[in-house]
């Protein structure tokens, strides 16, 4: 016990708690508001793969960091495109044109990896994020420590949590995409576009899930391996009905996650000769089915998730 | 204007037409990343034809990458036709064939009509079991089964590690993380001499035409079909939906463990943690392309497997990179997705005058 407590006082389990959550945060917002919109979107493991590959490919080809970041979100926003075109004006399966994005982004994202390098055995590493000094918070004890160590794209998603907090709740766009994904029919009786509400509401939601495949090639390692994602997409499924779909929670369920896989990776160390490794390599999905099932009864989804809608059809 | 009406009878044309038309037209956008790998495109298309048809050899070689993706799709297509969306086929494959190796590998020694028909019931009941657990937490707590069966992949690949390290592993596999091989009378007996090809094929094909005779003929094919197609419905006609979807999952569950149980005890002959490239991912394609019609299946199983076992032979030869088989098969769901709105929807123009 003593040693958990120690672990939970030391400077660098914060740190890693928090870059840990940094993917998680984009893909819980961006799944966010999809799902307010009314359009589940299971792309997302694939959007998070093309995210990931695509940012890292720019950079390696010379477009800078940021440049990298911009590529991610225009891949990501792609394959939003087609999961909103097939979803929203075809009113097809959610589920299934999901899982066809995932699997489409997925083979897309490493057929062009390996057609750009065919033989190479460990992938070239490009110079990723650096951490970001903040002036003044890094001073500060503590709280300084845990921050000077975070890169510029965790800081990115942080202030993403606040921006979709605000779009959400204190503009008319944000009223428009929690209305189109309760009841369509009124937005449609305003005049306005369920289409286009709910097309760019996926588009931009697929942008930031990218956002979270690139912090994991850019930032968090300096390189794209096969299988890095790792159902990190699925877990953001999870995570929003956690969140019962606010962005605050969204942001404080990833942490809770972060904050737990970094624990068991400390923990592994500590009692790995007791307890098998594997027991710690599936504790981050069984958290998640656990959180999903505490959180699914009271969980009030989007009334209109999962419901196609068409013009002129009652 | 344009509106979106929907067709008033499904016709032939449209339920068979438009799968094939989507595996052909996924096909033919092959050749753009084929181009983009510079690769001659009608040269590759040769070599993957004959990666196929090219001999006996291949063919079976077909014939046997086509068996798990038929069980696999079965699986996907039975529970799908409940809208109970089983994505972990995946986990429940490997759940069928780490209780193969489990049973196989020298726990029982008994002739093969004993240990054999064990094996099967072991493996499906494993199957089961992965698929029963979400089915309880969605009818229980309204946990919504696609996250739980995706996640319980990844949680079973782990506990297939584990096990492959301890209780299962080979004490004179050289430290290889993979199972003792499963008894000489454990095995699916072969079809063809010399040829990987065995008799899980021909289970398959059973599978397919019980589940289809089933699905059209039997009270509980048509409580299952009235769940999927609607749920308040089929409630108010006094159906006990719960329980339906709970029998939809268990042998949604027990076809994709017997995916695991062919490939350990019909193809491989011993466990690792690469025994499925994804078997129970494609599963569902080849379920959606079918159109969740279980004689289907074993066709788009068929095709599914040619294009991966061609686009193989085609890569070798050709030096593209053989992720354009994934791309062609996820490109066909996306096609024929397409295809399936048009087959139930059609285009009306409608002009704003002369409207009565």
């Amino acid at each position: 016990m003593v040693e958990i407590f120690q672990i939970l006082l030391s400077e660098s389990f914060w740190a890693a708690s928090l870059r840990i959550a940094t993917p998680l945060i984009f893909g819980v917002l961006g799944a966010l508001i999809c799902e307010k919109s009314g359009v589940l979107n299971l792309g997302i493991e694939g959007i998070f793969v093309a995210g990931a590959m695509s940012g890292w490919m720019a950079v390696w080809l010379g477009a800078g960091l940021w440049g990298g970041v911009l590529v991610a979100a225009l891949a990501g926003g792609f394959f939003g495109l087609i999961h909103a075109i097939l979803t929203v004006p075809l009113g097809l399966s959610q589920h299934v044109s999901g899982l066809g994005v995932t699997l489409f982004a997925t083979s897309v994202s490493y057929f062009s990896y390996r057609t750009a390098l065919p033989n190479v055995s460990s992938p070239p590493r490009i110079e990723p994020f650096r951490p970001l000094e903040i002036p003044i918070l890094s001073e500060l004890p503590f709280i300084g420590a845990v921050f000077s160590q975070q890169t510029a794209m965790t800081w990115l998603a942080l202030f993403m949590v606040g921006l979709v907090w605000y779009v959400m709740n204190r503009t008319g766009l944000g009223v428009a995409i929690k209305a189109v994904g309760d009841n369509p029919n009124s937005v449609d009786a305003q005049g306005l576009s369920v289409y286009g509400l709910r097309i760019g509401a996926i588009v931009a939601g697929s942008a930031l899930m990218a956002l979270g495949g690139a912090f994991l090639t850019m930032s968090a390692f300096d390189a794209f391996f096969f299988g890095m994602v790792n159902g990190r997409g699925w877990i953001c499924i999870a995570l929003v009905i956690f969140a019962s779909w606010k962005p605050g929670k969204a942001l404080l369920g990833a942490l809770l996650f972060g904050a737990f896989d970094a624990l068991q990776v400390r923990m592994q160390t500590e009692v790995g000769a007791i307890i098998p490794s594997q027991v710690f390599l599936a504790a981050p999905y069984i958290l998640s089915i656990v959180a999903l099932v505490i959180a699914a009864r009271r969980a009030e989804y989007p009334r209109a998730l999962l419901t196609p809608w068409f013009k002129g059809q009652r | 204007m344009i509106r979106i009406e929907p067709r008033n009878a499904n016709s032939a044309i449209f339920s068979y037409g438009v799968p094939i038309l989507s595996a052909f037209i996924a096909l033919i956008l092959a050749s753009i990343p084929l181009w983009f790998a510079g690769a001659p495109v009608l040269i590759s298309y040769v070599e993957m034809a004959k990666g196929v048809f090219g001999s006996k050899f291949a063919f079976s070689e077909m014939l046997t990458r086509a068996t798990p993706l038929m069980f696999t799709g079965l699986a996907a297509a039975l529970a799908f036709r409940a809208k109970l969306w089983n994505i972990g086929a995946e986990g429940q494959l490997y759940l069928g064939a780490m209780a193969a190796a489990a049973i196989g590998t020298g726990l029982i020694e008994a002739p093969a009509f004993i240990l054999l028909p064990l094996i099967i019931a072991f493996g499906c009941a494993a199957g089961s079991v992965g698929m029963v657990v979400p089915a309880l937490l969605k009818t229980r707590y309204g946990a919504d089964e696609v996250v739980t069966t995706l996640l319980l992949n990844f949680i079973i690949i782990i506990f297939l590690q584990y096990m492959l390290e301890g209780p299962l592993k080979d004490p004179m596999g050289l430290g290889w993380p993979q199972s003792s091989p499963i008894l000489d009378q454990g095995m699916l007996p072969p079809l063809m001499e010399r040829m990987r090809v065995h008799s899980g094929l021909v289970i398959a094909i059973v599978c397919a035409l019980i589940a289809q005779f089933m699905l059209a003929r039997s009270v509980w094919g048509f409580k299952l079909r009235a769940v999927g197609e609607n749920v308040f419905a089929a409630r108010h006609a006094g159906i006990k939906v719960n329980r339906t979807i709970l029998s939809a999952a268990l042998i949604s569950g027990a076809l994709a463990g017997m995916a695991g149980v062919s490939e350990v005890a019909g193809l491989k002959g011993y466990l690792t943690s690469d025994l499925s490239p994804g078997f129970g991912y494609v599963g569902i394609i080849v379920a959606m392309l079918a159109g969740l019609s279980p004689i289907g299946v074993v066709i788009s199983a068929l095709f599914i497997a040619s294009v991966f076992v061609g686009a193989d032979s085609m890569s070798r030869a050709m030096g593209v990179s053989s992720y354009l088989a994934d791309l062609v098969v996820s490109t066909s769901l996306l096609c024929v997705l397409i295809g399936g709105f048009f087959s139930r929807f059609k285009m009306v123009r409608t002009s704003l005058k002369g409207q009565n």
